[in-house]
Formats: structure tokens, C-alpha cells, sequence
């Protein structure tokens, strides 16, 4: 049955084409559309009708200034798509010859029903105007087979607009001359348009032009919108300049930098969208309770500047900080569930830099899906794509041929005697020595780091403290931030690796110093906290008792009650969030100012030194010595790193750190543009950037996900404060969830979320989760097993064809220069086929 | 800005944003930049798209200055008989290729067509050391000696040529040399066509982020 549904299908397909071949001789298209169960009985009086349209078809087509122009253009496409003038043509003839085949069939039918000719035409006309959409419940309201005919040519015309519209859509990507694209735009927009109007009948028309009129609007305003969104894009030109001045590698750092003064840009909307602004709006106003106000004993000295710049006085109980946050459950008329959003905003800080991170690894990685090819094609790789085509200024032109010699001869040189190692054992010594070295340096750094902070502790509880005492823990780090990587430099010296496998090292190198000096840092943090949550039980007694004895004090007249003790004057704990996140924005600060400080001294006064002293000095300082510095990309790279991860890990203790950072990016962004344009040199071995951008971006990774180790560790299991911040009262800071749910969802809700909670539950999930990523990693070695089989399989295969080709002779050279124009990536395996 | 009072056609702009990878704004500023190498009696919009620039005109851009193929880069683009100047179209092709966005089939297509200097639709051996020539530049010190220059393009050619020395790196998708024209004594060194240059070049890590210019 189901043979001979198609048989009968394939002969009104015939049908269909004999008729459009006689429409358009010599052209055909490919539209085998299978009708469907119902519309296959009445074909045959189908191909009868399609007949009696010819005469309106020519007619109508006569009206067009192309004629026919259609199919013929399609066919044309078809053969510049495949860009084989000669054998597009052959294809489209052989096809065409295969078609008119079927159509003698086809044509044997149309003979039998001649008289029905004239009558259809009108209708058919109408037909023709019916769109695709309404395709069956026209259908099955028809009476005659007459009008399913022209269905089949609208699908065919449908079809046609279709394959136009990809046409337009993918014309940017054909390596033709403008002057062509136009003229093929252009005549494919004509098509679309004229048949497109043609198309739809009545109501289904005007529908079907309202769609297409929807369709051109929203690509419009695709367009439009895309062309904001590129001219939003700020700093296009800055980045532009240091491009053609430093090359592509320079300038990445930038575009690193622009693209985390996006993400945190997302971040501050988000806090303080979500937590600062409603707090401020509608939250209790300052000094209403003691969590807000200033303490007595500190409040004559908040308003001082070097009280402020510590981030303490007035600064210290503001919205900036955690401990600001009253634990109320809603506030304002919108009843706004503020410590709920507090605890939100902080998941969503990490769920979302996650997700950004995440997915600007995948995009980057889409690009070069085979890493461990790079090896086969080293040579290649250095001729065809070593230019930086971006560099447009000499200078930096003439260091890109030096280097690129550089590494031509290097990479002959180390192909002709790969093994030279002179003297292994000493090589090998000194690279253990220079290893052990910088242990000792990583591990006196992160004593001294421990040292500092503890000592730090001490210096707050002492009274008057000198300016270096307060800051010694950010100075200390500072420092060691600045000193570190170049005595690293020195000593990796030592080991005399080849510059690429040395950048690495040091890289891995500051990245351990960094991730040290953080955590050193953290752990002695954690100290402190821990000693404070120990005397918050007294604390808690004190005030307890202060209040109790004040508002039962003898002496007082009974009858009148007793106004309130002044906010100021309640005594409280010490607030181990807001400390920390105290720490965090201090850092923030003078890691700030020392970067600048250090451009400022290390390149833009040694760029005018070098400048201006050259006349009177006794060497060429240009050239020799001091000379101008370079920008140092991975240090930059990987401060910009950490100080994110520092914002990080502080903006749920800070919430105003956030703000802070987009100030600090966006002045570093003008600030290091000025200093790298004014008083940095080109670097004498340019290298790349796009494949250390993703270096760049696991870096980032991993730092999101070592920050958000304390952070979740202190939410999950250090009690909050009694007496600041929103989840004060409370035994963790995650129960506010809880408690949302049980007063705000109905109970049913809770059920589930308690159900969910449950461990039974949690551990066979993230067994679940493992078996699912181990089956993904098995499915995707196995994917790569078979690609690697099929790699040598073609490799085999055409070693065949070689032999079989030098048989052949001279007569395949016209088949080599066939694949020379294919432009797709499996030209050999077509070639494969062929033969 | 020269001509500030001149603008684009809205039907000429969408055309042009339907057929390049090129912005609105990009596409303005192109036709600025273009109109100011015009002289200016020239720089009317229907003056500005039909006349050509000449060859040294665009070659002073400073944007194409430091690029040792700007000529061939001009030279592909053109589409003037003798190949030596660049009208509007051309020039916006030629941003369009370069541009951020194209896809890295186009970028290919049209590095292997600069680095084919003699256009013969194969890369051999002359082009591979112009192409050399090219990129250690003009200095005296940086040129590589000639048997240097042979020794590398011999490496590059051997890649593709399975079983030769490089057996260790020759493994994977080895570029096929078209052995026939070894046996035939066309070529002794063998020619790199487009579809195997496109093969290499898809392998790139970072070829796609190179080849780019941005005006």
C-alpha cells in the first residue's frame, strides 16, 4: 500500500515538474515533497490540472521582466554554491534529464483530461495566491482534486522563496566581488517580494503578509539593534590604537579588562538594584537603631578623614556594609523581603559570574575544536597565520619580522639537531635549585603574610596606632605583589628554559604567590573571626543586662515610660562581617593605588628619564639599560585576576565593594590606556593572545571557584552576628530560605522543599550527576576514537588514490584543480566518493 | 570630515549590511575614510561609488601602512581590469573579510588568495618564499639566507607529503601533495591548493583573531 501511495506521489511530483519544466525548460528544482495520504488520490487529476494552468503561468510570467528567472537562478546558485562551473552544470543536466523520465509518465496522464484546460485557468490563478499555512484545512474542505494541483506548485514556489531567503541570508559568506552580491541580492530580494505578495488569498493572505511583514521588521530591527549594541560597545577606539601600536597581544588585556568591567557591571546593577537601593529607599533611616548609628565612643572621630579613608566612622555603619542590614523580615509598603534578597543577590553574584565565565570559555574554545593538531602543523601554522594583520604601526612591525625570523630559525634549527643538551645534569641542577628557591621565596611570603595579619589584630585592639601599623597588612601585600614576580624573573633565569615553556612558569609561578598570600591572608582572617564569635556570647550578656538595667532602674517615675536608650549608646558585638568585609575593601583600595602608584613611578617616570636624560648621559639609555618598559601582559592579567576574585569573595561582607571595583576598572581602563600609549614600547618577541585567552579565562575560573570556598564555607557554618546585618538571630545565615518558605509558600511548597532537602534525596542526585559526567567523558573518547579511525582512513584512502593517480597520469590534474574550488572542508572526501 | 553632508542611501546601507559582516556604523565610516582619499570635487555619494582609488592611495592608510601584503591584499580585492585600484564596493569587501565576524571559511578563502601571488590558484614554491620574504621583512639582518629559505619551505611542503621525514609529525589529516605532479615532473615540490590550505587553516588556534583589520 504504503508503494503505491508513492508511486502515485512521485507521478504528481513528475506532474508537477513537467509542468514547471514547460514553464521554464531546462531548469528544475529538487522539490520531491512527498504529498501526503490524502492529497496522493487526487493527483492524477492533479496532473491534469496543472496542464490547463500553462497558459496563465506564461502568461504571467511574461508579465515579469525575467522570465523564468527563478528556477534558472536557483540552478545557478546551486552551481556557484558548489563552485564548480563545470560539474554544477552536469549535475543540474543530469537531474533534469532524470526528470524528464518521470514526466513521460507523468505526461501520459495529463493527455487524458484535455477538456478541463480553459475552465481552471481563473482558479488556478487564485490558487497559486494560497500560502503553505493553510495547506491542509483547505485540503480537507475542497471538494475537486482540481486545487490540490496548485498546492503542490505553491510548495514548489514556497520552496523557491525559501531557498532565496537562506540565499540572502548566507550571501555575506560567498567570496564574490560586491558588484556580483548586489546584483544577486537584488534579484533574489525581487523574487521574494514579488512572490511572496503573490502568496495568500483573502484572510490567509493578509495574514500570511502581516507575518512577512513581521518577519522584515524583526530582521530590521535584528540589524538595528546589533548596530546599537556594537556602538555601545565603549573604548572601540582606544583598543583600536594600542592594536596597531602593540599588536593583538597588548590589546587583549584590554579587551579582558573591558570585558570584566561588563561583568561587573551586571554585578553592581544586581546589588544594587536588588539590596543598597531598597535598604536606602524604604529601610529603617540611620541612627534609628544600634546597628545603624555611629557608637559613642567612636562617633567624635567618624567624620575624620583618616577615620574614612580606613573605611571605619560613618563609612563603616552604611548601606556599604554588611552589618548596616537590619533583620527585619520585610520592609516598606512593598513589604520588600529584604534579608531574603540580601541572601539571593549573594548566590546570583557567583551564580552568574560563573555562568558568564563558563560560557565565554565554550565560545572561545568553538573556534579551534582540535587542540592537539596544532602539533602537525607547526610550520604551517608559522607561515600562514604568524602576521598579526592588526599592527599598523613600523615599530611594532619590524619587532613582528624580527620575531617572526626568530622563530623560522629557531624552528629549523630545532629541527635539525632537536636533542643538543650540553651539559644535562647541570641544567637539571639548577633548575631544581631554582624551584627550591622560589619555594622558600612563596613560603617566607606567606609567613610573612600570617605575621602581619596577626600582628594587625593586635594593633586593633591597642589605642593610638600609627598609619603604618593600621595598613601594614596591605602594604606588606602590596609589596610582596610588586617584588615577587620580577625576583622570580631573576631566578627562573637560572633554569634557561625556552622563553614559551619559561612565561608558563612564571605565570604558574605569581598565580601561587597570589592564590598563597590570599589564603594566608583568609586563614588569619578566619582566626580573627573565630575569637570574635567566642566573646559574642559575652557581648550578648552585656547587652543584654545594660538594657535590662536601664530600663529597670529604680529612681524612675513609674507612670511615665521611659524613653528609649539612645541607639549610640547600646554596647554591641564586634560584627565579624563587616570586619571582613572592611578587609576586603581596604585591599581593594591600596591594591588600587598601588598599581598606579607602580605605573606611574615604574613606566611613565622612567619613560621621561629615559626620554629627557638622554642627551646628557654617558650611554644611550634609549638602548641600552633602563631603556622604556614593556607592558607586562601576564602580570596585568593575572592582578586583574585576583582582584576580582578579592571583589568576589568580599561583595557578600561588602556589598558596596562592587561599586567601588567598576570605579577602579574604569579608571584603571583610561589610566593604563594613557601609560601603555605614552611611555611603553612595543615588546621585542610579539606573541599571539587569542590562545592565552583562555588560559586567561580558566585562571579566571579557578579563582571564582576558590572564592567562593570561604565565602560558602562562612554561610554554611559560621553562626551570623547577633546584633548587625539581615540575618542577625539567626543560627545560619541560609535559614532565611527556610523560613521564607514555611511563612511565605503555602505548606505543600515546604513539603517538597524539606523532601527535596533531604539526603536521601541530595546523595543519589549527585550520584547521579557523577555517573552522567562519566558517561558524557566515555561517550565523548569514544567520539574522539572514531574520529581519529576515520582520520586514518582517509589517510589510507588516499594513499590508494595517489597510487591510482599516478596511473591515471596527467588526465587528473583537471580533478585536483576541481577541489582546489570546493570550498568545503571534506573536499577530499568527496574526491574520495567520486572516484 | 570631507564630506559630512553625504550619506549613504538607507537602501544602499541595508544592502551593504545584508552583504558584508559589517556594521551600520562601520559601514559610514568606511565610506568616510574612502571619500577622504578622493579629491575632493569628488566626494559626492554617486562620485564616491563609482570612481576608483588608486593602488597608492589605499596602500597610505595607515591602518594597511605596516602590512607587508597590503599590495596583495589590494591587488585581490580589486576588480578593475589591471588590478590596481579599488572602488567603494571593493574596499567595503575588503573590511568586510577583515572584519571581526566573518566567518573563518571567508577569512581562509581570501588568505589563501593574498598568499597566491602569482594567481595561479595553488600555492608553490615561489609563493611560499615571497611569502617568507614577506614576513622576515625588508631589513638585511632579518631575510633568511637561502638555504635556510629552502630548508623551510621544504618543511612546510613535507608536512604534506606523507611518509617523508616528518613521519612523527606528518601524522593526522596530512595535507596531500598531488603526488602526480612529483611523478610527472610538473613539480618536483608540490603545491598546496585551496582546500588544503583551508585544512591547515582551520586548525589554527589563532588565525581567526589575526587576520582581522579594523579601520
Amino acid at each position: 500500500m504504503s508503494r503505491q501511495l508513492k508511486g502515485r506521489g512521485e507521478e504528481a511530483d513528475g506532474g508537477a515538474r513537467g509542468r514547471a519544466r514547460s514553464g521554464s525548460p531546462g531548469t528544475g528544482d529538487r522539490s520531491g515533497r512527498r504529498p501526503s495520504r490524502k492529497q496522493a488520490p487526487r493527483a492524477e487529476g492533479a496532473a491534469a490540472g496543472r496542464r490547463g494552468a500553462q497558459p496563465g503561468q506564461k502568461e504571467r510570467a511574461g508579465g515579469s521582466p525575467r522570465p523564468g528567472s527563478p528556477r534558472r537562478k536557483q540552478a545557478e546558485r546551486r552551481r556557484h554554491g558548489e563552485e564548480l562551473g563545470e560539474q554544477g552544470r552536469s549535475s543540474t543536466e543530469r537531474t533534469c534529464e532524470g526528470r524528464r523520465k518521470r514526466d513521460g509518465r507523468a505526461s501520459l496522464k495529463e493527455q487524458r483530461a484535455p477538456p478541463k484546460k480553459e475552465k481552471e485557468v481563473p482558479r488556478k490563478e487564485e490558487m497559486w495566491k494560497r500560502p503553505k499555512k493553510h495547506r491542509s484545512p483547505s485540503l480537507a474542505s475542497r471538494p475537486s482534486g482540481v486545487e490540490s494541483l496548485s498546492e503542490e506548485e505553491l510548495a514548489q514556489i514556497l520552496e523557491q522563496v525559501e531557498d532565496k531567503k537562506k540565499l540572502i541570508a548566507t550571501m555575506r559568506n560567498k567570496p564574490w566581488p560586491m558588484a556580483r552580491k548586489l546584483r544577486e541580492l537584488r534579484e533574489a530580494q525581487e523574487f521574494v517580494e514579488k512572490y511572496e505578495g503573490a502568496l495568500g488569498k483573502g484572510k490567509g493572505k493578509r495574514l500570511y503578509a502581516c507575518k512577512m511583514l513581521i518577519a522584515k521588521k524583526w530582521v530590521k530591527f535584528k540589524r538595528d539593534f546589533h548596530n546599537f549594541k556594537t556602538q555601545c560597545i565603549p573604548w572601540e577606539m582606544k583598543i583600536k590604537d594600542i592594536e596597531s601600536h602593540f599588536g593583538s597581544s597588548v590589546a587583549s588585556y584590554f579587551i579582558f579588562l573591558r570585558w570584566m568591567y561588563g561583568v561587573n557591571l551586571v554585578l553592581f546593577g544586581l546589588i544594587f538594584g536588588l539590596v543598597i537601593i531598597p535598604e536606602v529607599l524604604m529601610g529603617v533611616p540611620y541612627g534609628s537603631i544600634p546597628r545603624k548609628t555611629v557608637p559613642r565612643a567612636e562617633e567624635e572621630k567618624a567624620m575624620d578623614f583618616s577615620v574614612l579613608w580606613d573605611f571605619e566612622g560613618y563609612i563603616k555603619y552604611s548601606a556599604l556594609f554588611y552589618g548596616y542590614y537590619n533583620n527585619q523580615r520585610t520592609i516598606g509598603w512593598l513589604r520588600y523581603r529584604l534579608p531574603m534578597a540580601y541572601f539571593m543577590v549573594g548566590v546570583s553574584v557567583f551564580g552568574y559570574s560563573l555562568m558568564i565565565v563558563i560560557r565565554s570559555m565554550a565560545s572561545n574554545t568553538q573556534g579551534s575544536a582540535s587542540e592537539g593538531e596544532s602539533a602537525n602543523f607547526t610550520f604551517s601554522f608559522k607561515m600562514f597565520t604568524s602576521w598579526d594583520y592588526l599592527i599598523g604601526n613600523s615599530e611594532t612591525a619590524d619587532n613582528k619580522y624580527a620575531s617572526i625570523t626568530t622563530s623560522f630559525k629557531e624552528s629549523i634549527v630545532d629541527e635539525q639537531e632537536s636533542n643538543k643538551e650540553e651539559n644535562i645534569h647541570l641544567t637539571r641542577f639548577l633548575r631544581v635549585l631554582a624551584n627550591f628557591l622560589i619555594i622558600c621565596c612563596l613560603c617566607g611570603s606567606g609567613y610573612l603574610i600570617y605575621f602581619v595579619v596577626k600582628r594587625s589584630q593586635e594593633f586593633s585592639k591597642m589605642q593610638n596606632v600609627s598609619w603604618y601599623e593600621r595598613n601594614e597588612v596591605e602594604i606588606v601585600m602590596s609589596l610582596l605583589g610588586m617584588f615577587c614576580p620580577p625576583l622570580f624573573e631573576t631566578i627562573a633565569a637560572l633554569e634557561n628554559y625556552h622563553p614559551r615553556i619559561g612565561l608558563k612558569w612564571q605565570l604558574g609561578r605569581i598565580f601561587a604567590l597570589f592564590l598563597g598570600n590570599l589564603y594566608t591572608f583568609l586563614l588569619a582572617l578566619m582566626d580573627d573571626v573565630h575569637l570574635k564569635l567566642s566573646n559574642e556570647e559575652t557581648i550578648k550578656n552585656i547587652t543584654h543586662w545594660t538594657l535590662f538595667n536601664y530600663y529597670n532602674a529604680s529612681g524612675w517615675n513609674e507612670s511615665v515610660p521611659r524613653p528609649p536608650l539612645h541607639p549610640a549608646d547600646v554596647p554591641r558585638g564586634s560584627c565579624w562581617e563587616t570586619a571582613v568585609g572592611i578587609e576586603f575593601m581596604r585591599l581593594t583600595v591600596s591594591d588600587m593605588l598601588v598599581t598606579y602608584i607602580t605605573i606611574l613611578l615604574g613606566d611613565f617616570l622612567r619613560a621621561c628619564f629615559v626620554r629627557f636624560m638622554n642627551y646628557c648621559w654617558c650611554w644611550d639609555l634609549e638602548a641600552g639599560f633602563p631603556s622604556y618598559a614593556e607592558f607586562d601582559i601576564s602580570g596585568n592579567v593575572l592582578g586583574l585576576i585576583f582582584n576580582q576574585g578579592m571583589i568576589w569573595m568580599g561583595s557578600f561582607y561588602a556589598p558596596g565593594l562592587v561599586g567601588i571595583n567598576v570605579l577602579r576598572l574604569l579608571t584603571s581602563m583610561y589610566f593604563q590606556c594613557w601609560a601603555v600609549m605614552s611611555s611603553n614600547v612595543p615588546h621585542e618577541r610579539v606573541f599571539k593572545a587569542s590562545r592565552s585567552n583562555n588560559f586567561y579565562m580558566g585562571l579566571l575560573l579557578l579563582v571564582l571557584f576558590l572564592s567562593l570556598l570561604p565565602v560558602a564555607y562562612t554561610i554554611m557554618s559560621l553562626p551570623p552576628s547577633f546584633d548587625c546585618g539581615p540575618f542577625s538571630g539567626k543560627n545560619r545565615m541560609y535559614d532565611v530560605i527556610q523560613e521564607t518558605i514555611e511563612n511565605d509558600f503555602p505548606a505543600f511548597l515546604g513539603k517538597i522543599f524539606a523532601f527535596l532537602a533531604n539526603p536521601g534525596l541530595i546523595i543519589p542526585a549527585i550520584l547521579l550527576m557523577f555517573l552522567a559526567i562519566y558517561y558524557l567523558n566515555s561517550v565523548s573518547k569514544s567520539l574522539s576514537r572514531a574520529n581519529a579511525q576515520l582520520r586514518k582512513k582517509i589517510q589510507a584512502l588516499r594513499e590508494v588514490e595517489k597510487s591510482h593517480k599516478s596511473v591515471k597520469g596527467r588526465t587528473t590534474v583537471q580533478d585536483s584543480e576541481d577541489t582546489a574550488k570546493d570550498t568545503s572542508k571534506n573536499a577530499t572526501q568527496h574526491q574520495l566518493t567520486k572516484e | 570630515m570631507g564630506s559630512s553632508g553625504s550619506r549613504l542611501s538607507k537602501e544602499l546601507l541595508a544592502e551593504y549590511q545584508d552583504l558584508t559582516f559589517l556594521t551600520k556604523q562601520e559601514i559610514l565610516l568606511a565610506h568616510r575614510r574612502f571619500c577622504e582619499l578622493l579629491p575632493p570635487e569628488h566626494r559626492s555619494v554617486e562620485e564616491s561609488l563609482q570612481i576608483r582609488v588608486s593602488l597608492e592611495q589605499i596602500l597610505s592608510l595607515p591602518e594597511l601602512k605596516a602590512n607587508p601584503f597590503k599590495e596583495r591584499i589590494c591587488r585581490v580585492f580589486s576588480t578593475s581590469p589591471a588590478r590596481d585600484s579599488l572602488s567603494f564596493e571593493d574596499f567595503l569587501d575588503l573590511l568586510s573579510v577583515f572584519s571581526d565576524t566573518a566567518t573563518p571559511d571567508i577569512k581562509s578563502h581570501y588568505a589563501f588568495r593574498i598568499f597566491d601571488f602569482d594567481d595561479d590558484g595553488t600555492l608553490n614554491r615561489e609563493d611560499l618564499s615571497h611569502l617568507v620574504n614577506c614576513l622576515t621583512g625588508q631589513g638585511e639582518d632579518t631575510q633568511l639566507s637561502a638555504s635556510e629559505m629552502k630548508q623551510l619551505i621544504d618543511n612546510v611542503s613535507s608536512w604534506a607529503r606523507p611518509g617523508s621525514r616528518r613521519e612523527g609529525q606528518g601524522l593526522g589529516l596530512t595535507l596531500s601533495l598531488p603526488q602526480i605532479l612529483e611523478e610527472s615532473d610538473i613539480d618536483r615540490d608540490g603545491t598546496i591548493n585551496l582546500s588544503e590550505f583551508q585544512h591547515v587553516i582551520s586548525r589554527s588556534p589563532d588565525f581567526a583573531s589575526s587576520f582581522k583589520i579594523v579601520l
